[in-house]
């Protein structure tokens, strides 16, 4: 591709990407279904939706919203008051909206159900040892009670529920996903789970009434921008009350099926509520390949691009000076040091969420190969060529033009081409924070354990790896003289 | 044209810790060749890179075709000034044309002036059609020195600094290489600067000799007198081959 068309082609990226709505999800199933049913929904009303979803965490769904990144995202009223406010003293919707409006938010009205943790027992312990509600633990003999590692240890989990309800009881540690498998199999009595797990709907279980209230409500709704196109919000509220329990718990069931993506899920929903027409579409498959190639593409060349300016410049201007020439090389190489995943969320709170720390951490990651592979290149000249230069009186851009660029050419491509390679790679990791591309199959997949959809984003971001490895080596053939090629590799 | 070449007045060069030249004082005669003769490390390189601007003295003062260097016009008296070195340096990524002719181009010259001056410098240096268009590692090291010294006469320079160019020939084609070289200097008339370890090529090539010896100089005279009348020992023993630091 021709610099010319590939600088047309970013251009009519930048315009096919304006002002869309911007919707964020957080990496796991709820939050995908929910995120996307708003998606859809906003798309069947002729908004264009930007995803962002499989957002990781709390911090960088939130810090999205709050640096204007991301417009709308489904959020649950107890992490809103616990993590966000950390205000956990508020538990009406007027207080919390009262909060938020100060941090230049709103809360749209509750979906319809309750994420919160609870306590389920199986149904033949709750028969055997007549369990309805968490006060009956006070008084039951001894009994299996198997918990989600993080729920043992915290505040508002088992801890501070024996205290609330005053009871002591031990329990096994265990994974989330397990306990489902463990109580089904009746090897443990009592689970903690949430209330709108999927695998409650095929499990013979009891939910314990919170007879004392101690678990706060972790009620799903959107959390908006006040920025937001009212009208947005007018669509968004059409949900609102829609999905109670044990819908949702539906839905999470559904996506355990593997022939079945978040996507078709909530389309069938949204179907099936009559809030969009039969013929609908959601995205197909082609269409989210396309879309996430563009990105991954959009995002690794204004990177490379950048970088190749930057490195081969500051390599050019350093070169001649030994010190400045290793220190800046240094620095590039703690840099490349640093894991890509760390960089990411490093830059997080400086330029927030979405394609800028994206980019920046790419530039960051070409730049060493591109200024390692040009100064190496330009200090290997020999002497020689530098004193017929001055001699035939080149000027300095001369010498650059006729002398130095062509003999650096090979190495300086080597270590384009193995910075564009990396960067494809390091790409992927991008959707961890919501910047798109390949990686947003592959992020999506990893929460839902859904292999299709990895393989979505995986084999398009080999193949782009191995096409642009292919691509180099034609670069190189139309620019540099056959005996020239190929004698430099960078590492 | 001015009446000396080249003229160091009482130069003195340090490189790192090594003194590179020590009160040097030459004034080379135009149109003539003068020969530096030393052992290396003797100062005879910088000599010539002093002359060409490409190194400035820390000491004394260096006039290259009358003009006081350091100078404003320094690129203007390059291109006035033909170079050529050991490693000839052609650049690998250009045919020989390319190679040859890229004084020519810098310059701005026509296609049709180019391509006159290549056929006269390729009749002068023997030089065979068919290497034009390849390129320099498929050249014998022969052709290659005499390709560089096309392009160091493409400017018709009136000063022609040569740094060693014959250095790396075998015995034979050195020999070639040296009829040419006095053919050339036969045909036009140029100041010339042959910096060479070998007494033999300087006394067959030049009409002036200058010898040098760790940074000093030795002796400075016409071919004949520093042959007949060496100042000392050191110059015997050099211009005869004896000298026990000659490479």
């Amino acid at each position: 591709m021709s610099a010319r068309a590939l600088l047309l082609y970013l251009a009519s990226m930048s315009v096919a990407f304006a002002e869309p709505i911007v919707i964020g999800s957080k990496a796991f199933a709820e939050s995908y279904i929910l995120a996307e049913a708003g998606a859809q929904l906003l798309e069947s009303k002729g908004y264009e939706v930007d995803r962002r979803f499989g957002l990781n965490g709390t911090q960088i769904a939130f810090g999205g919203l709050e640096n204007g990144r991301i417009d709308v995202y489904p959020e649950y009223t107890g992490t809103i008051t616990e993590v966000i406010l950390t205000r956990p003293e508020l538990t009406e919707l007027e207080e919390i909206r009262a909060a938020l409006d100060a941090r230049g938010l709103l809360l749209l009205d509750p979906l319809g159900f309750n994420n919160a943790y609870a306590i389920a027992a199986s149904v033949v312990s709750s028969e055997r040892l007549s369990l309805q509600k968490i006060s009956d633990l006070v008084d039951a003999p001894p009994l299996r009670i198997a918990l989600p590692h993080e729920f043992m240890n915290r505040r508002d989990g088992w801890p501070g529920l024996q205290a609330h309800y005053g009871f002591e009881r031990d329990a096994d540690g265990i994974d989330h996903s397990l306990a489902y498998e463990a109580i089904n199999t009746d090897m443990v009595d009592i689970i903690a789970v949430y209330t709108s797990d999927g695998q409650i709907v095929q499990s013979d279980l009891v939910i314990l009434d919170d007879d004392l209230e101690f678990f706060p409500r972790y009620l799903g709704a959107f959390l908006a921008r006040q920025e937001i196109d009212p009208g947005v919000l007018q669509i968004l509220e059409t949900l609102s009350g829609r999905i109670d329990d044990q819908r949702m718990r539906e839905l999470n069931f559904e996506v355990l099926n593997p022939e079945v993506s978040y996507a078709q899920i909530a389309t069938t929903f949204l179907r099936d509520e009559g809030l969009i027409a039969e013929s609908d579409e959601g995205p197909t498959a082609l269409s989210n390949l396309v879309k996430n190639t563009q990105r991954h593409l959009k995002l690794t060349a204004i990177a490379l691009i950048l970088a190749i300016i930057a490195g081969v410049g500051i390599a050019s201007f350093v070169y001649p000076h030994r010190r400045l020439a290793d220190v800046f090389l240094y620095f590039t190489g703690l840099l490349q040091t640093v894991p890509s995943i760390a960089l990411l969320a490093l830059l997080i709170p400086f330029v927030g969420v979405g394609q800028t720390p994206a980019i920046i951490a790419l530039f960051l990651y070409s730049l060493l190969p591109i200024a390692r592979s040009t100064i190496t290149a330009m200090l290997a000249i020999p002497p020689g060529y530098r004193q017929v230069a001055a001699a035939m009186a080149m000027t300095r851009a001369q010498e650059m033009k006729y002398v130095l660029m062509p003999l650096a050419l090979p190495h300086v491509i080597a270590g384009i081409r193995t910075a564009a390679v990396i960067s494809i790679g390091t790409a992927t990791l991008a959707a961890f924070i919501g910047a798109g591309g390949l990686g947003d199959p592959i992020v999506t997949g990893l929460a839902l354990n859904d292999s299709n959809l990895i393989l979505q984003g995986a084999i398009p971001a080999a193949v782009l790896a191995i096409l642009t490895e292919l691509m180099f080596g034609a670069i190189e053939r139309s620019l540099v003289v056959p005996h020239m090629r190929g004698s430099a590799r960078a590492t | 044209m001015a009446e000396f070449a080249a003229e160091l007045s009482n130069v003195r060069l340090q490189r790192g810790d090594v003194v590179a030249l020590d009160g040097v004082s030459l004034a080379l005669p135009s149109g003539r060749t003068t020969a530096i003769l030393g052992a290396s490390g003797s100062g005879k390189s910088t000599l010539v890179q002093l002359i060409i601007g490409l190194l400035s003295p820390d000491q004394g003062t260096v006039a290259t075709l009358g003009n006081p260097l350091p100078a404003e016009n320094l690129a203007e008296i390059r291109k006035r000034i033909g170079y050529a070195i050991q490693e000839v340096a052609l650049l690998p990524h250009m045919n020989i044309r390319e190679n040859i002719l890229l004084p020519a181009r810098l310059s701005g010259w026509s296609d049709k002036d180019k391509e006159v001056r290549l056929k006269e410098l390729l009749q002068l240096m023997q030089l065979p059609g068919s290497v034009l268009d390849r390129y320099p590692h498929e050249l014998s090291g022969g052709q290659q020195q005499r390709a560089g010294l096309c392009r160091a006469l493409v400017l018709r320079p009136e000063l022609l600094l040569l740094d060693e160019p014959f250095s790396g020939l075998d015995t034979m084609t050195r020999r070639s290489i040296h009829a040419q070289f006095l053919e050339m200097r036969e045909k036009i008339p140029i100041s010339i600067v042959l910096v060479t370890h070998d007494p033999e090529e300087a006394s067959r090539l030049a009409d002036f000799m200058v010898v040098m010896r760790g940074g000093q100089l030795q002796q400075f005279g016409t071919v004949q007198a520093v042959l007949d009348q060496p100042a000392n020992d050191y110059v015997r023993d050099l211009c005869t081959g004896l000298a026990e630091d000659l490479e």
